[in-house]
């Protein structure tokens, strides 16, 4: 009985978290334009979304910010991991707690905080602004994805391979980059996945002339939800989806994040 | 022995105001094998990681063949490491990580493969080069990290308690081989180790660290007979350590008794401390034959001998013989004078 009503409890708590998901699947299969019937089963949609100019415009547009932000956020969080991680103990606590915040931080707060500072700067709102704002949310994941992978390997690593001849530099690229490699990749994939799935953030800094798929969804969404952006939003959420079943799987095999 | 290939002069080295290092002198000699040996944080792996660059004296300087080696990095020193735990890199095999010190020195490939199947040998890895280092044992792990450095030829191998993760067995092991292959490839080893048995075993010469500051340096035979003052006496082996006065030459008064030794060179009246080893007291059964008296409190049986403890009016004693003495009983206990040793109140 007790066994029952613990999966009972599990059963409505996923229910309720995945209903909306799957309602809004299904009905990006629907054939009936109407959202209250089921018209039969069609892919008319999908076809919609990508004969769509403006969708196919977000779409790259969004892919490129991802791309940038990820390999810049990722350059920039290792280095700072690989620094945060040789600081004495209480910067390095203090280091992190700062790291921390923006992580905690509502985004609304950091995309109006970064808006503020971009038009105080006389920087335009923007694709440059967009993507500078992208890799602000996205360096910290970086660093708590690195930083358990230097924690790892023995503190001697870099001591040896200087040992045996290698420069500084050297023993950076031969013995310490591909140690924590694993954690690099982790840490890209979070900032991907970030970038990829931003709307507060993206919103606040985007002006007028850049539009995402998250904005281009809300802006059609409140013209009216036409079908086109149940398929979107359900392409959207399969590559989200992906890449977190991605960074579980390398989770698992013991590369644990500090989150 | 060869002549003098590392000098260390007045090598002196704080962390936040401890002084660590405390001004040390010391000369190495080609193919010696020395060994660094005290508690932890003696300074003695300090003392190893000034030797390979890893840190920088506060003062002194470091001479290796009569030049400064003090500005050079560690990466262009003549010197390779065997680091605690051995720091091998994952992400490479056995082969790869043994060539890792020739591949930065851009040798060539045919050569490469030589040396590292050369080294594979010595230590007795040969099958071994694909291997990923993760699926090794300790024992082997311990071999790759040596090869790893002796593929360099360099004029110094230094060794940072690398035997500190073995089982007391393959310990044993493996003291015998890097002996073997200390020999064989006929470099200086300077080894850093707590294990006092270890030290013995193994060195040339033992250098004996505490709070900094060389204690004293001797072969293992000087060290064990004759330390120099308390700590030595204590930290090497097992030892009846007591307060005595040295009335006059060759003759050293402790527990009401007058013994004769054989050490001279003390003041008249002079205290002193005394060290003498549990296996030099030789029991008597008749109690009035020996120099003290006592009575067996414990006895337990070590395998090659049974260690007892007898109590006398002073103090409790710790002594070693292959013939047990029942507790209980009242036995007496005399003192050869070349197994007194007396030494210098030390001020540590």
């Amino acid at each position: 009985m007790m066994k029952f009503l613990k999966r009972a409890y599990l059963g409505i708590i996923f229910l309720f978290l995945y209903t909306p998901i799957v309602v809004l699947i299904a009905f990006s299969f629907n054939s009936s334009k109407s959202r209250g019937q089921w018209g039969g089963f069609t892919l008319k949609w999908y076809l919609d979304m990508l004969g769509d100019r403006q969708i196919r415009e977000a779409l790259v547009f969004t892919i490129v910010i991802a791309v940038l932000s990820t390999v810049l956020s990722t350059v920039f969080g290792t280095v700072a991991a690989i620094g945060v991680h040789n600081l004495g103990r209480v910067s390095k606590t203090a280091v992190l707690n700062l790291n921390n915040l923006p992580v905690l931080n509502p985004d609304i707060i950091t995309g109006v905080a970064l808006m503020t500072l971009f038009i105080s700067t006389g920087l335009p709102l923007g694709p440059v602004a967009m993507l500078i704002a992208h890799i602000v949310f996205s360096t910290p994941y970086v660093i708590l994805a690195v930083l358990p992978k230097l924690r790892q390997m023995n503190r001697y690593t870099a001591e040896a391979a200087m040992d045996l001849g290698a420069t500084p530099a050297m023993a950076l690229r031969k013995v310490i980059l591909p140690e924590i490699s694993p954690g690099i990749i982790s840490g890209a994939l979070m900032a991907f996945t970030m970038s990829i799935d931003d709307f507060v953030i993206s919103f606040f800094t985007a002006g007028t002339d850049a539009t995402n798929l998250s904005i281009l969804i809300y802006s059609m969404a409140k013209r009216g939800v036409k079908p086109s952006i149940n398929a979107l939003s359900t392409v959207m959420f399969a590559v989200v989806v992906i890449l977190l079943l991605i960074i579980n799987k390398r989770s698992d095999k013991g590369e644990e994040l500090l989150l | 022995m060869g002549k003098t290939l590392i000098e260390l002069k007045n090598l002196t080295k704080s962390y936040s105001g401890n002084r660590v290092v405390d001004n040390i002198t010391l000369s190495i000699r080609e193919n010696e094998f020395m060994t660094l040996l005290g508690p932890s944080g003696c300074g003695k792996t300090t003392t190893l990681r000034m030797i390979g660059g890893f840190e920088d004296p506060d003062s002194g300087s470091i001479l290796f063949e009569g030049h400064d080696l003090l500005p050079v990095p560690p990466y262009k020193r003549n010197i390779n490491t065997v680091f605690q735990r051995y720091a091998l890199f994952p992400h490479m095999n056995v082969f790869e990580n043994i060539a890792f010190g020739l591949r930065i020195k851009k040798i060539g490939k045919s050569e490469i493969a030589e040396r590292v199947a050369k080294m594979l040998r010595l230590v007795d890895l040969d099958d071994f080069g694909k291997r990923n280092v993760d699926s090794l044992s300790g024992g082997q792990q311990q071999r790759v990290a040596i090869a790893r450095a002796l593929v360099n030829q360099p004029k110094v191998l230094l060794l940072d308690e690398p035997l500190g993760a073995l089982d007391l067995k393959l310990r044993k092991e493996m003291q015998i081989e890097l002996l073997d292959m200390q020999r064989s490839v006929g470099i200086t080893f300077i080894y850093v180790t707590h294990d006092q048995e270890e030290a013995l075993t193994m060195s040339d010469t033992v250098v004996v660290m505490n709070q900094g500051v060389i204690q004293q340096v001797g072969t293992p035979v000087d060290i064990y007979n004759e330390p120099i003052n308390r700590f030595v006496a204590d930290f090497i082996g097992e030892s009846n350590i007591m307060e005595a006065v040295m009335p006059e030459d060759r003759v050293v008064v402790f527990d009401e008794t007058t013994f004769s030794c054989v050490d001279t060179g003390f003041a008249p009246g002079e205290e002193v401390d005394v060290v003498i080893r549990p296996e030099d007291i030789r029991i008597t059964v008749d109690p009035a034959d020996g120099q003290l008296q006592g009575t067996v409190t414990s006895v337990v049986f070590k395998g090659v001998h049974y260690e007892m403890l007898i109590e006398t009016k002073h103090r409790e004693y710790l002594v070693q013989r292959t013939m047990m003495f029942p507790e209980g009983s009242r036995v007496g206990m005399n003192i050869q004078p070349a197994d007194i040793q007396v030494m210098k109140k030390g001020d540590r």
